[in-house]
């Protein structure tokens, strides 16, 4: 129990999935345009996987900690 | 934050006032990602302000945190930008040793928390640890404990965020008022409103980020350097030049070479690692620390509240991998613009080649006999003296920052920038949060105005953190003015940890320990560890009478010290108690160990036991040591 109506996670989770959507679309604009920022290993297209995983964790978070679902 | 930030990289970027370029650009992705974080910070404080109207709401969060919840906020509070970066620095400078700070430095105080001393904590329902000490000794104590904390906390919190801006002036360009006033009426703003809670939810908010936006640079940093044998082998040669007669491959043991203060990069022995970190600095800090002290209580049973520091302590002992790792890929990646392999120096000799706003050193005869005592070699330091684009130093504690502005772009620079920003105000809410609990039960409550009303003392909560947001800003300005407080206000933490940490221990487990022996304990015992603090700044050769040792070198000073503090104490609480009369057996009830029925909790399965889980966490503390011997 958290003691709040909206657990914690849920709000991370929706912090999570909006860094991740940005991130990743940004990475995909890369991808596409193939330019790449200036940066020590930029081919391996960072932004890409890591904002997919920023997203898919904050899927997570919010589709189990949504409010009424969480458990007290 | 406050805590144990690395003695030698202690007078943080005060000279960094004087660089010129920043480090990066924020492009506006960046930017989006720092304002939606500021963004959801002062939300959950919003929306949690409904659930923070009565002082057990407000100050402790109502006690309804889940362990999971209490134990993430727990680390997370320690976890400080200052923190990052500090440790980052001092893996590049010292290597693995420095992971004995987050290993034998917290994990086993972290266990005997959770298992031993919560009962205590959890069972005389106290509002703070000078509240305990309060129960045990009586006011006299707690009134030492409560004005040291109060005072520490403020001071910590305005010396933090002074460091976090000036970093944020040498990596971003940022005004530096700007950082702090940004910062500040944020933390304000969401632990006004939503009191501990609110702090704690954050907490939990900025571990995820800091864990977000910094595991991406070791990751990175690893495959470029070629894995663990890839970065060993280009340390080792490396290491070549930079030693100073340690051997290289002294910066992958954390054990081996401690048998003897000049085997090893840090200059300390493994006595002082053992007792001195180990026990009193480690258990000083995390037993009693009142800043992650607060954050347990507010579990929601006594179940939880053990699990909390057991939980936490898993995420403590990964956390080297965002730390210390990049500090050690640093040793081997960082690299100037003509591709040349850039070598960090202390602030020390950053601030003797301070440059002026056309890019020329500024004293080029001090800068000269500054670079003379390190590694760096004949072209690089005439390089330095040339002045011109690339030719600045940086320190060791940009580390971390260097390596963020080496591999992440648009929008990953911004997740990190956030994730540092999110270390400062996690760190800068629990000093607030502990400040004003403090203030309002163990100063204002107890001593000026002990008749108001539960209403009355929200209010008074709410205040003191305006005003403590307030003093920690001039707190800010003054060391902006004033560099040298820096290191008096930091080395605070180190003068009261080991005299509170004697007080706490025999107050706890022996029912012998009397009030007076209490108060006179803990007052002669901060005395004796400030006496020692000023010898050694006063005499530097005196270290080598703390330390036991003339190869001792500046790392050695606060493990050491602590040592003796701690015994100082322990000898005085002993004496007095042997000489004082003892309170009777019956009044200690619920807060020594002997005198208390402790409550019998529901049995639970073994794996959900906090037993199950406390002796997982010494059998992987344990292999890790091994592991790395």
């Amino acid at each position: 129990m958290h003691g709040s109506k909206i657990p914690i996670w849920f709000f991370i989770g929706v912090l999570l999935v909006t860094y991740g959507l940005l991130i990743t679309g940004y990475g995909i604009y890369e991808l596409a345009t193939g330019r790449l920022a200036d940066v020590a290993l930029s081919q391996a297209h960072a932004p890409v996987w890591w904002g997919a995983t920023l997203l898919a964790l904050g899927i997570f978070y919010m589709a189990k900690f949504r409010p009424g679902k969480a458990k007290k | 934050m406050h805590g144990i930030v690395p003695a030698a990289n202690a007078s943080l970027p005060a000279f960094l006032l004087f660089s010129a370029e920043p480090l990066a650009h924020l492009r506006l992705l960046d930017i989006a990602i720092i304002a939606i974080y500021f963004g959801m910070v002062i939300w959950i404080g919003i929306y949690l302000k409904g659930q923070a109207n009565t002082s057990e709401e407000f100050f402790m969060a109502g006690r309804e945190m889940t362990a999971w919840i209490a134990g993430l906020s727990f680390v997370s509070a320690n976890l400080g930008s200052l923190e990052l970066m500090g440790w980052a620095g001092s893996a590049y400078q010292y290597g693995i040793l420095a992971t004995h700070w987050y290993w034998i430095g917290a994990i086993p105080a972290m266990v005997f928390l959770g298992l031993v001393m919560m009962p205590f904590y959890y069972v005389c329902k106290t509002h703070s640890v000078p509240g305990y000490l309060g129960l045990r000794y009586g006011r006299g104590a707690s009134s030492v404990a409560a004005i040291s904390f109060a005072i520490e906390m403020i001071l910590m919190s305005g010396v933090n965020m002074f460091a976090m801006a000036v970093v944020m002036k040498v990596v971003l360009g940022w005004d530096i008022s700007f950082s702090i006033i940004v910062s500040s009426v944020a933390v304000a703003l969401y632990v006004g409103l939503g009191g501990l809670r609110s702090a704690i939810f954050n907490e939990v908010l900025q571990f995820v980020l800091i864990w977000g936006g910094a595991l991406l640079v070791p990751i990175l940093g690893m495959i470029q350097a070629g894995g663990v044998t890839g970065l060993k082998k280009q340390i080792m040669h490396n290491m070549q030049t930079m030693t100073g007669g340690v051997a290289g491959d002294s910066y992958f043991h954390m054990w081996r070479d401690l048998g003897s203060f000049s085997a090893n990069p840090m200059g300390v022995h493994w006595s002082g690692i053992v007792f001195g970190l180990g026990f009193v600095i480690s258990f000083g800090y995390w037993t009693t620390d009142f800043l992650v002290v607060q954050r347990v209580l507010a579990a929601h049973n006594l179940r939880a509240a053990r699990m909390a520091p057991i939980i936490a302590s898993f995420f403590k002992m990964a956390t080297p991998f965002i730390v210390i790792l990049p500090g050690l890929l640093g040793l081997v990646l960082l690299q100037n613009g003509d591709g040349s392999r850039r070598e960090l120096v202390g602030e020390d000799v950053v601030a003797a080649c301070s440059m002026t706003s056309s890019g020329a050193v500024a004293d080029v005869a001090g800068c000269q006999a500054a670079m003379s005592k390190t590694s760096l070699s004949a072209a690089a330091q005439s390089k330095v003296l040339a002045g011109g684009p690339d030719a600045e130093l940086h320190s060791y504690n940009q580390a971390l920052p260097l390596m963020m502005v080496r591999y992440l772009g648009p929008g990953l620079l911004g997740l990190g920038i956030t994730a540092l920003i999110a270390g400062f105000m996690s760190g800068m809410a629990g000093n607030v949060s502990a400040f004003s609990t403090v203030w309002t039960y163990d100063i204002y409550k107890s001593l000026i105005n002990k008749k108001g009303s539960d209403s009355h003392y929200v209010l008074v909560g709410r205040l003191s953190i305006l005003i403590g947001v307030a003093v920690s800003i001039g707190a800010a300005y003054l060391v902006m003015h004033a560099h040298g407080i820096m290191d008096y206000v930091q080395a605070l933490f180190s003068i009261f940890v080991a005299p509170l940490l004697a007080s706490i221990l025999w107050g706890m487990f022996w029912t012998r320990a009397t009030k007076q022996a209490g108060f006179i304990g803990l007052l002669s015992g901060i005395v004796f560890s400030a006496s020692l603090f000023m010898w050694v700044k006063l005499t530097p050769s005196a270290l080598a009478s703390v330390a036991l040792s003339p190869d001792a070198k500046p790392m050695a000073e606060n493990v050491y010290r602590a040592l003796w503090a701690f015994l100082f104490s322990s000898i005085v609480i002993l004496v007095i108690s042997l000489v004082t009369k003892a309170r009777p057996i019956a009044e200690l009830d619920g807060l020594v160990y002997g005198a208390t029925k402790l409550p019998t909790e529901e049995p639970v399965p073994w794996y959900r036991s906090e037993y199950t889980w406390a002796l997982l966490v010494v059998v992987i503390f344990a292999g890790l040591n091994i592991l790395f011997w």
